[in-house]
């Protein structure tokens, strides 16, 4: 503690607070960060940006010292430090707020917050706790168990944590991925205040309009290298992302819906789901309908039943009438997964590895896992015919152009974005009716999720009803043609797209019980 | 310096191929020095242990006779542990196999023939399928942890048969000896080489050959291995795990109930009050030798019934406790399993950060 | 029942309970920290063999006892080396352990089975231990008993009451956020699995030394195990780990004495009865599903390799 102190008075020095130069991290043949020199000066927001793959978390790691680098080092105002590991980070006034919560579900929000400081008094950290929670306007109850709160709420438990370390630099990854977008208003409140105060802030994000909002400064990172930094008052969203692809962005080309197509597909009626676990979420009395040539997005922050939802319909999970879903007309409510991909769905969900693809089976054996029981293409029957499976996965693996080492590699042998592509080419091979997809871009590339949201709408386009479950206002403002919104297992009507505003989509997130902020600004969010 | 371990992209084909047997070379390895420790001369018994066995045709005969109980055993182990079920208690469906198969010859000992000695498997398989059905079922039902509730369930068969075998079933003209009344020719397996070499060496091959054809171009194989290494991608490819659970312990239970029958109308000739000298366990060691692959299995199987005979070879040569085996067989087990991590990670030496940078300077910079 | 008859068996169950809590409450603190460690049982039997030779030749219990300790974390280390730093598969890795141990316990202890054993004697407080009925059962037991108090409020205190139990029940339930953290997953558990094997040891050594006392190949009599289902039983909490242990040592108690009551029920179906009472528990404590996953460390039993 007096070490930070001490260094906050001598930050108003010429040195900035942190520079790297030169940084390198390679992984075998490929590398990460190649010759990254940045500087991050006191109490500045400043946005690292890049798509994913770019190396930011990686950069990132090494700051926080949870990866120690090939070449270069790390100025700390302005004197070179070693930053052997996490411990050490935080010892400099590092502090680190993860995208995927470093949570322990099982402990308390106090012990949490224990575990990453140095060690103190259990009533002194519960009063601490409630105190600075309340100054940030980041309400917690210390006695509280991790795993009962929602997505907003460990988010603000990785934050306090973080503050409670009086930090002079915290490294935020992606901290709005899992907000509503009123939630993400406040923490921009937060973190404009704690720059204001003097603490910097590294904000890693892949959204534009974030950076123009928040930052100072912006960094952009692409293929490991730097590409620059930039005044995002100086830019637009378009400017910045091009320096982050390097190329001009492609939008996607969307065509009209054809009138005559607007035949539903895919019809829910009163779907409910009881919770299978405490921790589950139940899904209550859904009504939707997707037709023919549409693309319907359902919005929403993570933990609100997306994953229920994704195992009804798909039917990993049955319900319990049969009416409760219906394909083409057809109720299957009660009817298995392979039942419904013989009458033409095709599902794609949102965890690749372990559920849409086994890592350890090759391409091919991968393909067998979604066509087995419908007989098409694979027609052995109780024989594996290899060979026709093969066929399958040449003929989808150029089609989506899916990057392969060798022929026919293990699913674990791929890129997160090149695997993604595969498992969307695998369905879309199919020529489904119907395409139910849960998160279909999660941590893909720009050039990936181009090539898969335009796949999604040229099937739609050409008569399918799908069906998209995503996190990403962005995108489902790109493709969906309707919008609804999944709250606590409840889902709104589906409304017109072109009607629809992050904000008013943001209300629904937080259900109907809590909308009552609609006065602050969305600024972060627009509408294309 | 420090060693890390590194994933390999794609899993070393040759470590797979080399692992066992590197395995097996260090278990000699250790070897040599436990019987050096033991003031042994370590060539001598190593030569005893390993070699001997292989050079006079009676003791061949008892390789395989051996080697039959364990390949069948370990075939079913591995399709369980490739579902990812983990049934360790083929020690008790050994023991159930044996008392159902034998159910015919105590109440009926003069029924002989082809159909009693058919009828006899048959119910020696459903015998270990019923034990085997016990912790299947609670794990299905009550999300039960199958490892130790089949690992129970072995004492209870060893008390049940330990209690048939001196009570009711006892040989009333045995002279109090605890075993059933010795079966008849028309109640035995055929013969099919030397004095004791009977069919079931054949059902064992059978079956490991069967068991890697279902493996690798079947469905059924397929399925165990999507609900093994992926429960979720099990479900999204409409593969019940219930039923993969189900059969796991289906297939491993009949098959060390076919094992333990086949002692009894083999072997032993008779049902005693135990049946096995711990094949289900050392079967567990051989599945993981022959890297659950059947085929591997038969090598495997091979390897550790010379261990049983080189431990009771060197008992004699040397004076040196036949448990020995036991202490191979759980080394060779260790090794298998260490060499098993080079097919999936490299090992990497890791040197320190070069001394040029140093932990911070800030205080004094600052004061 | 005679008081004095009561008075007994009480003091037996009380002896029969000790490795079982020793054995569990190791083993809890290794399943606390993410580790299964499916070896108790042939960690146990080391300790027995090892504590009974050295307990033998220096004619000290406590020297055996101590040596019963080091055989077991030595034990214990090979299962760390294999799961921890080779990242084998820790089902395998444990059976491994106890296939082993049996062995090289049966072994080594080849020469000592007809050989009368040591024993621990009970302490002794003049005028309180004198107290008929109580007197001998609070305060005549052997020191071990005592101890196993301590050790059970003890691992207790640490787990829920310290920063390095906090530490261990971070690491079992996200070994990777414990990593990111910066805390070292690798030797928190590595430590956890030698606490389990020292214990594991003193039980198998309280086996050979103290309770029979004498020394038998595949003594421990699958103990190991159903020490193991005592931790899932007593979810992973250590007063209710100690309390579990106690009623299977009355369990098995009971029946010895109801074999030697000559009560008309064949003796192998008694005992079988801790073996069928251990599954009917596992049974009744995992059909709630609730209790199960809110205690299961959630690591348990998953490598940890730390990513790049």
């Amino acid at each position: 503690m007096d070490q930070a102190n001490s260094s906050f008075s001598a930050g108003i020095g010429s040195a900035p607070l942190l520079a790297t130069e030169g940084l390198t991290k390679r992984f075998g043949p490929l590398t990460a960060c190649d010759h990254i020199s940045l500087d991050i000066r006191h109490g500045e927001v400043h946005a690292l940006l890049g798509e994913n793959g770019a190396g930011k978390s990686t950069l990132v790691k090494m700051l926080y010292g949870a990866l120690q680098a090939d070449e270069g080092r790390i100025l700390w105002n302005g004197a070179p430090v070693t930053i052997g590991s996490p411990a050490e980070a935080r010892k400099l006034g590092i502090g680190m707020v993860f995208q995927h919560f470093s949570l322990f579900e099982a402990l308390t929000v106090a012990e949490n917050i224990a575990l990453a400081l140095p060690p103190r008094g259990r009533r002194e950290l519960s009063d601490t706790i409630r105190k600075v929670s309340r100054e940030y306007g980041l309400p917690l109850d210390p006695a509280a168990g991790v795993a009962d709160l929602s997505v907003g709420e460990r988010q603000r438990v990785e934050i306090v944590r973080c503050l409670l370390q009086e930090p002079k630099l915290i490294i935020m990854d992606e901290p709005t991925s899992v907000l509503t977008p009123q939630e993400a208003d406040l923490l921009f409140v937060t973190l404009r205040r704690l720059s204001s105060e003097g603490v910097a802030i590294l904000y890693i994000t892949h959204r534009l309009s974030e950076v123009l909002a928040l930052a100072g400064r912006a960094t952009i990172l692409r293929r490991g290298k730097l590409v620059g930094t930039a005044d995002p008052k100086q830019e637009s969203a378009k400017s910045l992302a091009r320096m982050m692809v390097g190329s001009e962005v492609a939008g996607i080309e969307r065509p009209s819906r054809p009138e005559t197509a607007q035949k539903p597909r895919l019809v829910l009626k009163a779907l409910s789901l009881p919770a299978d676990n405490p921790f589950a979420t139940a899904l209550a009395a859904i009504e939707l309908s997707v037709n023919a040539g549409e693309v319907v997005g359902i919005a929403g922050v993570a933990g609100n039943g997306q994953q229920e939802f994704f195992d009804a319909i798909s039917g990993e999970r049955l319900v319990a009438k049969e009416g409760m879903i219906a394909i083409d007309g057809q109720p299957v409510g009660r009817r298995g997964v392979n039942d419904r991909r013989r009458m033409g769905a095709a599902f794609v969900p949102e965890e690749r590895i372990g559920h849409g693809a086994v890592p350890g089976l090759r391409l091919s054996e991968n393909v067998v896992l979604t066509r087995h029981g419908t007989g098409e293409d694979i027609s052995g029957g109780y024989i594996i015919d290899r060979g026709a499976a093969r066929a399958v996965e040449e003929r989808v693996g150029e089609r989506f152009d899916v990057r392969r080492s060798g022929a026919d590699p293990k699913a674990s042998a791929l890129s997160g974005g090149n695997l993604q592509k595969f498992i969307m080419g695998r369905e879309i091979d199919r020529t489904p009716g119907i395409l139910v997809v849960s998160q279909p871009t999660w941590g893909v590339d720009a050039g990936a999720a181009h090539t898969i949201r335009q796949a999604l709408v040229d099937l739609a386009r050409g008569g399918a009803a799908v069906l998209m479950i995503s996190q990403d206002l962005d995108e489902i403002f790109e493709i969906a043609d309707r919008i609804a919104v999944l709250s606590d297992g409840r889902l709104s009507p589906a409304f017109p797209a072109e009607t629809m505003t992050a904000d008013q989509i943001g209300l629904l997130m937080g259900g109907v019980h809590h909308g009552h902020d609609g006065a602050s600004p969305a600024e972060a969010h627009h509408a294309p | 310096m420090r060693l890390e371990l590194v994933r390999r992209p794609e899993p070393s084909r040759a470590m797979m191929a080399l692992s066992p047997l590197l395995a097996v070379a260090l278990t000699v390895v250790a070897g040599f020095v436990i019987f050096t420790l033991y003031g042994i001369d370590p060539f001598g018994a190593l030569y005893v242990y390993f070699i001997e066995k292989l050079t006079a045709w009676w003791s061949i005969q008892d390789l395989v006779v051996k080697m039959t109980p364990l390949i069948m055993i370990a075939v079913g182990l591995a399709l369980c542990y490739l579902s990812n079920v983990w049934n360790i208690g083929a020690e008790g469906q050994i023991a159930l196999g044996a008392i159902a198969g034998s159910i015919l010859p105590i109440f009926f000992p003069d029924w002989h023939g082809p159909i009693v000695i058919v009828l006899m498997l048959l119910m020696g398989i459903l015998g270990g399928m019923l034990w085997a059905s016990i912790p299947a079922l609670l794990k299905i039902r009550f999300g039960t942890n199958e490892i130790l509730t089949s690992l129970m369930l072995v004492y209870v068969a060893g008390f049940l048969l330990d209690w048939l075998a001196r009570g009711p079933w006892r040989d009333p003209n045995g002279h109090n000896f605890p075993n059933s009344r010795p079966f008849g020719d028309g109640q035995l397996l055929p013969v099919i080489a030397g004095q004791h070499v009977t069919i079931s060496i054949v059902f064992a091959l059978v079956i490991a050959v069967a068991a890697w054809l279902v493996l690798r171009h079947t469905l059924t194989g397929f399925q165990i291995a999507v609900l093994g290494q992926a429960p979720r991608a099990g479900a999204f490819a409409g593969f019940s795990r219930n039923r993969g659970i189900m059969l796991a312990f289906m297939i491993s239970g009949g098959l060390a109930g076919l094992a333990g029958i086949c002692e009894v109308m083999g072997p032993l000739a008779q049902l005693r009050i135990s049946v096995s000298p711990g094949y289900g366990f050392t079967a567990i060691i051989v599945a993981f030798l022959g890297r659950l692959n059947p085929l591997g299995i038969i090598l495997a199987g091979f390897v550790l019934a010379l261990s049983y005979l080189g431990g009771e070879g060197v008992q004699i040569t040397y004076g040196v406790s036949d448990q020995i085996a036991r202490v191979f067989q759980g080394l060779l087990l260790f090794f298998v399993l260490a060499c098993d991590t080079f097919i999936f990670y490299r090992m990497r030496i890791v040197r320190p950060v070069p001394a040029s940078a140093t932990v911070p300077e800030v205080k004094h910079g600052n004061a | 029942m005679g008081m004095l008859e009561l008075q007994g068996l009480i003091l037996t169950i009380i002896t029969a309970a000790m490795p079982l809590i020793y054995a569990a409450l190791g083993e809890l603190v290794a399943e606390r920290s993410g580790v299964l460690n499916l070896g108790v049982e042939g960690m146990m039997a080391v300790g027995a063999a090892v504590g009974f030779i050295a307990g033998y030749a220096t004619g000290v219990p406590a020297f055996g006892l101590l040596a019963a300790i080091v055989a077991g974390m030595a034990m214990a280390s090979l299962f760390a080396l294999l799961t921890l730093i080779f990242v084998a598969n820790q089902v395998a890795s444990g059976l491994a352990l106890t296939l082993f141990g049996l062995g090289f316990s049966a072994m080594i202890g080849d020469k000592y089975v007809s050989v009368p054993g040591l024993g621990l004697s009970r302490i002794h407080i003049p005028g309180l231990s004198d107290i008929p009925f109580v007197g001998p059962i609070i305060f005549g037991e052997d020191p071990l008993v005592y101890l196993s108090i301590v050790l059970a409020i003890g691992v207790g205190w640490f787990l829920f009451r310290t920063r390095g139990g906090l530490i261990v029940r971070a690491t079992g339930d996200n070994h990777t956020s414990a990593h990111a953290l910066g805390y070292n997953v690798v030797r928190t558990r590595f430590l956890a699995v030698l606490f389990g094997g020292g214990c594991a040891g003193l039980a198998g050594g309280y086996l050979s030394i103290v309770y029979t006392p004498q020394w038998v190949p595949n003594m421990t009599a699958g103990r190991g195990w159903i020490a193991l289902a005592l931790v899932v039983f007593g979810t992973w909490l250590p007063f209710r780990v100690a309390v579990g242990a106690v009623l299977f040592g009355a369990i098995s108690i009971l029946q010895l004495s109801a074999q030697g009551h000559g009560i008309a029920i064949p003796p192998q179906f008694l005992a079988a009865l801790p073996y069928l009472t251990t599954v009917v528990v596992l049974v009744v404590i995992s059909r709630n599903r609730m209790l199960m996953r809110v205690n299961t460390p959630a690591c348990l039993g998953q490598a940890f390799v730390p990513d790049r």
